[in-house]
């Protein structure tokens, strides 16, 4: 491969199993250094669009939860605007962030985001994506962070026309980016399970 | 559309592998397909930020941070440097997070088994954001090695964690900052992990003479690189930022 730069990337290394001391300290009973855990809220009362739940686990190639990952999503306000000073389009939703960062319950290995249904945002040849959340994944035994993407089941059209989505070659691996849509206490909530490895092995991006 | 900045793909020979064997948690946490290129889009380069406002007063003060009756015990030290991109630039305005055991080897969480004691003043976590010329610094004391349930014998070099953000999602990274003329750096698998021993260098801090407080800290010196920007035009949008 032909590296036209002068230096290369520091190499990763996992996160470890302690990761949360340094990302949601408070989720892991150290209070007092940061008022609350980054990424914990992405949302206030007057963001727009619909409200949404994005729960799941991360499965490993035995079947069993993590209970020790941690995942943050990055996507873009109801419009399809990115809240991020690369964002040229647009003003986004000042009262969205757009990043969301979440433990995996120690006991349950359930992750939760309250977020909002994203918007459609085109990509480099002015098509539109389908909405869609981006997710990064660490942990105690992923040695480089995984980059994966979920989709909403109840978009088909829009899934259909995603260039993204559309152009993964193997339908079956492509059903593994889309969440399933469901309601849970009059909320509007999205499962979207991770398999690390074995049969339904999530697709994962080299982005 | 097409003068949207892209990156060129991870050189994923310098990064370790998924599945490494001899790091056991790797064996069925590693995905067996291979990954699906994607060419990039707005979603993976453009990425949260956060502002200086953010930082409070002891963040990067280890020290400090959890004290409760007094400074953390241990070996004080500053830890220093840059973050780069690819092409050598500085990265100013991005966050960092380092999370750490404390001076005997002790992380401060629930799952940890390790029979060193706590220390009621060190809690090991701080951050802080980069400066114009992507500089950061912060205190803290050197962590301990510590044993691990890998192999019947394993120890983790002493070692902090690092969490980066850059401008984009693409370049999020966590990765770890050993500590220069440590023999246990050489027997660690999560280190060799890592195929290349010039990238496992990369991680290596320097001792730092030159910045020591004298009849207080030594320092260590750790830059870290991002991924790079692949477009001119992209260049001048920043500096519009
Ligand atoms: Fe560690």
């Amino acid at each position: 491969m032909t590296r036209p730069n002068t230096l290369e990337e520091t190499p990763s290394q996992t996160a470890g199993p302690y990761v949360h001391i340094g990302l949601t300290p408070n989720w892991c009973d150290i209070e007092g250094v940061y008022p609350e855990d980054l990424g914990r809220t992405m949302v206030d009362a007057e963001t727009a669009g619909e409200r949404i739940i994005v729960s799941g686990r991360i499965f490993d190639g035995s079947g069993v939860p993590l209970k020790d990952a941690l995942i943050e999503i990055w996507q873009a306000d109801a419009n399809g605007l990115y809240n991020s000073p690369l964002e040229k389009r647009g003003e986004a939703d000042p009262h969205f962030t757009g990043w969301g960062r979440q433990a995996t319950d120690g006991t349950t290995g359930e992750y939760r985001f309250e977020t909002i249904k994203p918007g459609r945002v085109p990509c480099r040849d002015g098509r539109l994506m389908a909405p869609h959340i981006s997710f990064w994944i660490v942990a105690r035994g992923i040695n480089l962070g995984l980059h994966t993407r979920m989709y909403f089941a109840d978009e088909d059209a829009a899934n259909g026309e995603c260039p993204v989505l559309s152009g993964i070659g193997s339908k079956a691996r492509a059903a593994t980016l889309i969440a399933s849509r469901g309601e849970v206490d009059g909320a509007a909530t999205y499962t979207f399970d991770i398999h690390l490895q074995g049969d339904g092995e999530t697709i994962f991006f080299d982005v | 559309m097409s003068d949207q900045p892209t990156f060129t793909p991870r050189d994923r020979s310098w990064h370790p592998p998924a599945l490494t064997p001899q790091y056991k948690s790797s064996v069925l946490r590693s995905p067996n397909q291979r990954l699906l290129s994607l060419d990039t889009t707005l979603s993976e380069m453009t990425g949260p930020r956060f502002g200086h406002d953010l930082i409070g007063p002891l963040d990067n003060d280890l020290i400090r941070n959890y004290a409760q009756t007094g400074d953390a015990i241990g070996q004080r030290i500053i830890v220093y440097g840059r973050v780069l991109d690819e092409d050598a630039r500085p990265v100013p305005n991005v966050l960092l997070e380092f999370w750490q055991a404390n001076a005997g080897g002790r992380y401060r969480h629930r799952n940890e088994g390790y029979v060193a004691a706590l220390d009621p003043n060190f809690g090991g976590c701080g951050r802080t954001v980069t400066g114009a010329d992507g500089g950061y610094r912060f205190r803290t004391i050197k962590p301990g090695a510590y044993p691990w349930p890998n192999g019947p014998n394993d120890w983790r070099p002493a070692h902090i964690h690092f969490s980066v953000f850059g401008y984009a999602f693409a370049q999020r990274l966590v990765t770890q900052m050993y500590f220069e003329g440590d023999p246990m750096i050489w027997q660690c698998p999560i280190v060799s992990a890592i195929p290349d021993r010039a990238a496992i260098e990369q991680l290596v801090a320097a001792l730092d003479r030159d910045n020591t407080l004298p009849m207080d800290a030594l320092a260590y010196r750790f830059d870290i690189v991002l991924r790079g920007r692949h477009s001119t035009l992209f260049e001048n949008r920043l500096e519009g930022n």
